[in-house]
């Protein structure tokens, strides 16, 4: 049985590990293709993303990658789309800056009393998807895109002088009230620069992901869902429920996604708060395989990828190419997860037959 | 029926030599061999049918007589071996090719577009032939009437029945210039008196020089229609038998290799406590136009601890509704469900598995299993909130798995373990799982649908034999089934549903297959009395 499990195991890491060869070689001939020498953008890319202070970026970025990886993936594992993790951290984010900025009492406090804000908000907005898809049948796909567009206009409106904004003379900038100083979080200061201390509270995440889905009785009927809706209506399931649960869940972690940004950099909400996040943690969590490491993975290749781009561009090349890479390895990665699935499935069909066509001959010839 | 007649004719060998044939014979398949990612693959079939003749193939379910008639239709390639039509060697690459060849085949599950007539169904897609028009409607009465068929060209598919609809599909094949026709298992889904009507319309094309090959595995129905049998065991052939001088129990035993169990229970267990009561149930559901109608209709019934309740019904009536309205999948309209004593009208349908309602449901891959699942994930499946699956909130994954390997080796599931998915089983393994797993939380009510549908002849007999050993502690059983004998054989008490109703009962130690088919066409009702003339 062991070795049956090796084997699963490098088909795991077969479609991935396809999918960024693919997206490489693609990407040399792109560059191939407008007269530029593939191997020295590789190696730049490498180099400057080696750096210490490159390396602390990509932790942090990861970290935020992460958090939204998680969040796209529990739909995922019962085959919702929530494309709206995108609306549901910024408005997260912006209400828990708001929040606090408007209190100030300790930190000990304060910087729960944030993160709890921000993950109901993000809650209650995936859940209105939830709600519309149970009771109207609404595909969560369009109610969330619509939501993430509705969630910009709700900030634009309250991010105003006068509102729950703060016009900052200076730089011409709106922003919420900044979080006072004693409720920032605490971080890990390296030679490259600080380490947002959030990421401790992403393993956290990621190791309660693993195990509310893979050992509580909740998880195992939030994946049976996504594994067949029928069967696990039949074996008591109430769909229905699960499918707002879920959203509520994937809509709370959403709401993380922006708090290491708020507690551990930026401290306010504005206008250039970052954006498009919700969007990298569909790449990153169908990239990870829905699996809390792989999904670490994801997140760091992406954030690796993010910062090579600034590399490139300081050596002449185009940034965008970094987008290419990262659109074909989406591409390929789903490509080869089905080649991949498919090929397990035969395979592991076509052993057991031989199994048990070999146990059948050995029975005949016993009897015979 | 009795066709104990004669001594065995059976030539049970693995390459039958092909009986003498005059002229050449209308299909002559050498050495074909199919390989597949699967379980069950051909191997080495010889099969010779003469022209002008019924040819039975007959075999257990998952022998490989479908992947056969796929090959000979097209559909699939096979990886060794010959096909010759009429003496011609031919190589079909699609069905296209075999229909050229004159080779037609009447599918088990109906292709009939319902909101069109019978002319534009049979149209549909040979308009070259004949037109669209009287020149196609003339062709269909010529045809029909020549077969015998009674095919009325401009009714609605919609209103026609199971037979009708079947004689279109035949009738469609032929007007395509068919000579050799292939029906899979054309009478999985008709009534006894119809299968009678069936054959009738066989032997007509049979004298009119056309050549049928009929797939089956109720021997009783082979026996009496076809000319020659070919039986197929474990992909290959492994003997003939000719019709006149063959028992079913002969048959039987070259089909699966060993004896033919019986679904026969005598000894009553019935005790006088009744388990479950459902009184005034009522539904009513939409359907694919959007036409409202009534699926369930007033149907009540009480089954007692230790007593299997049979429902019999064609397809359709309302059997699979009835099953998920006592499952708590759907809500009826009104009615009441009390199980045990306690009422469970409004339980979800966790809290009625919990109560102890085990279910094997009649689709096990939509509603039983979770196919890409591994096995010890499935046997969680249903039961989630009771042990050994949980403790608390938790999932206990070891003691789960070793109560896998618990079911797997007591119920006979063949499998190399217990972490491979369950797509990977064959269907009668994926059903004993099931049925272990369902039977291992000790039921009080257990609902099974087509409980032996697809399964094997060695898994029936097992599967039987639970049911009745948890009859005799107790456990009512309300059992749907297409298998008559089965039904008769495992019930207690009959009922036969009829459009969304209980329209019959019927005691089971006197009622023939005959006259439980002809309440399910809805021809008769109220307490079934055998009319006195013993046929079993």
């Amino acid at each position: 049985m062991k070795k049956f499990d090796k084997e699963r195991a490098l088909l795991a890491i077969a479609a991935p590990v396809l999918a960024v060869i693919g997206a490489l070689i693609v990407t040399a001939l792109v560059l191939l293709a407008t007269g530029k020498e593939p191997f020295t953008a590789f190696h730049v890319m490498i180099n400057y993303g080696d750096k210490t202070d490159s390396q602390v970026y990509i932790l942090n970025k990861a970290t935020t990658y992460y958090l939204a990886g998680l969040a796209v993936a529990v739909g995922f594992r019962m085959n919702l789309f929530n494309i709206g993790v995108d609306g549901q951290y910024r408005l997260a984010a912006f209400f828990a800056a708001a929040v606090g900025g408007a209190m100030s009492i300790p930190g000990i406090i304060q910087v729960p009393l944030i993160i709890l804000t921000a993950m109901v908000v993000g809650a209650v907005w995936a859940a209105i998807a939830g709600v519309l898809k149970v009771t109207r049948g609404v595909s969560e796909v369009i109610s969330t895109i619509m939501l993430n567009s509705i969630a910009g206009i709700v900030i634009g409106y309250f991010l105003q002088d006068g509102r729950l904004g703060v016009l900052d003379k200076n730089a011409n900038m709106v922003s919420t009230k900044p979080i006072p100083s004693g409720s920032h979080l605490f971080n890990f200061s390296t030679g490259g620069g600080a380490v947002d201390g959030f990421i401790v509270l992403a393993v956290v995440a990621g190791v309660l992901y693993w195990f509310g889905l893979n050992r509580t009785r909740f998880g195992f009927d939030l994946r049976a869902v996504g594994r067949s809706q029928s069967a696990a209506e039949a074996s008591g399931v109430s769909v229905k429920r699960m499918v707002i649960t879920s959203m509520l869940i994937s809509g709370a972690l959403a709401g993380l996604v922006g708090m290491p940004t708020l507690l551990n950099e930026s401290y306010d909400y504005g206008t250039d708060f970052p954006v498009g996040i919700g969007f990298t943690g569909i790449a990153v969590a169908l990239l990870g395989r829905n699996n809390p490491v792989g999904i670490a993975v994801g997140a760091v290749l992406w954030a690796f990828l993010d910062r090579a781009a600034n590399g490139l561009e300081f050596e002449g090349y185009d940034q965008e190419l970094v987008g290419v890479i990262q659109g074909v390895i989406v591409l390929a990665v789903v490509i080869a997860y089905e080649l991949v699935r498919r090929y397990g499935l035969t395979r592991q069909q076509r052993q057991v037959g031989a199994e048990l066509a070999a146990a059948a001959a050995h029975k005949q010839e016993v009897t015979a | 029926m009795d066709h104990r007649r004669g001594e065995c004719a059976i030539n049970a060998s693995t390459s039958p030599p092909a009986p003498a044939p005059s002229g050449a014979p209308a299909v002559e398949l050498r050495g074909i061999t199919k390989r597949f990612p699967g379980v069950v693959a051909n191997h080495d079939i010889d099969i010779t049918v003469r022209s002008g003749t019924v040819h039975a193939l007959v075999g257990e379910n998952g022998a490989g007589k479908s992947t056969l008639m796929k090959i000979l239709y097209g559909m699939q390639k096979p990886d060794e071996g010959t096909i010759a039509i009429n003496g011609e060697q031919v190589d079909f690459h699609d069905p296209g090719d075999a229909i050229a060849r004159g080779i037609g085949m009447v599918h088990q599950h109906f292709m009939l577009a319902d909101n069109l007539t019978v002319l534009e169904n049979v149209v549909l897609g040979s308009e070259k032939l004949h037109g669209i028009g009287g020149r196609a409607r003339a062709a269909i009465r010529e045809i029909s009437d020549a077969y015998g068929l009674g095919v009325r060209p401009d009714a609605l598919v919609e209103d026609l029945g199971v037979a009708d609809r079947q004689r279109v599909e035949i009738l469609k094949v032929l007007y395509r210039g068919a000579r050799i026709l292939i029906l899979d298992e054309p009478t999985a889904v008709l009534v006894p008196q119809e299968v009678d009507a069936l054959f009738d319309n066989l032997r007509g094309l049979k004298s009119e020089g056309l050549t049928v090959i009929f797939i089956s595995h109720k021997l009783g129905e082979v026996l009496s229609v076809a000319d020659e049998i070919t039986v197929i065991r474990r992909g290959t052939t492994v003997g003939s038998a000719d019709p006149r001088g063959t028992t079913t129990k002969q048959l039987a035993e070259l089909m699966v290799g060993s004896e033919l169990p019986s679904p026969e229970t005598r000894e009553s267990t019935v005790t006088t406590e009744p388990l479950l009561t459902v009184q005034g149930l009522r539904l009513a559901g939409t359907d694919a136009d959007g036409i409202e109608r009534i699926v369930l209709d007033e149907v009540g019934f009480t089954i007692h601890k230790g007593e299997v309740l049979g429902i019999a019904g064609v397809e359709g009536n309302g059997q699979a509704e009835l099953v998920e309205a006592i499952m708590g999948m759907r809500r009826p309209d009104a009615g009441t469900v009390v199980l045990d004593g306690r009422d469970i009208s409004r339980a979800p349908t966790r809290q009625r598995r919990e109560d102890g309602i085990g279910y094997i449901p009649e689709d096990r891959h939509r509603h039983g299993l979770l196919l890409e699942a591994p096995l010890w994930e499935n046997r969680i499946l249903g039961h989630v909130t009771e042990r050994p699956n949980s403790k608390g909130f938790l999932i206990d994954p070891g003691a789960a798995r070793r109560d896998t390997e618990r079911i797997v080796q007591e119920y006979d599931v063949r499998t190399p373990g217990i972490e491979v998915t369950a797509a990977s089983l064959s269907g009668g393994n994926q059903q004993k799982l099931i049925v272990g797993r369902e039977m291992s939380h000790l039921p009080k009510l257990l609902i099974a649908a087509h409980p032996t549908r697809g399964v094997d002849v060695g898994a029936q007999a097992q599967i039987w034999d639970q049911i009745r050993e948890a009859r005799r502690e107790g456990l009512a059983v309300l059992l749907i089934s297409a298998d008559l004998d089965e039904l008769i054989g495992l019930s207690d008490t009959l009922r036969v549903m009829y459009r969304g109703r209980l329209v019959a009962d019927a005691d089971p130690a006197t009622i023939t297959p005959e006259e439980l088919g002809s309440a399910m066409t809805g021809a008769a009702s109220g307490h079934l009395e055998h009319d006195g003339i013993e046929d079993r």
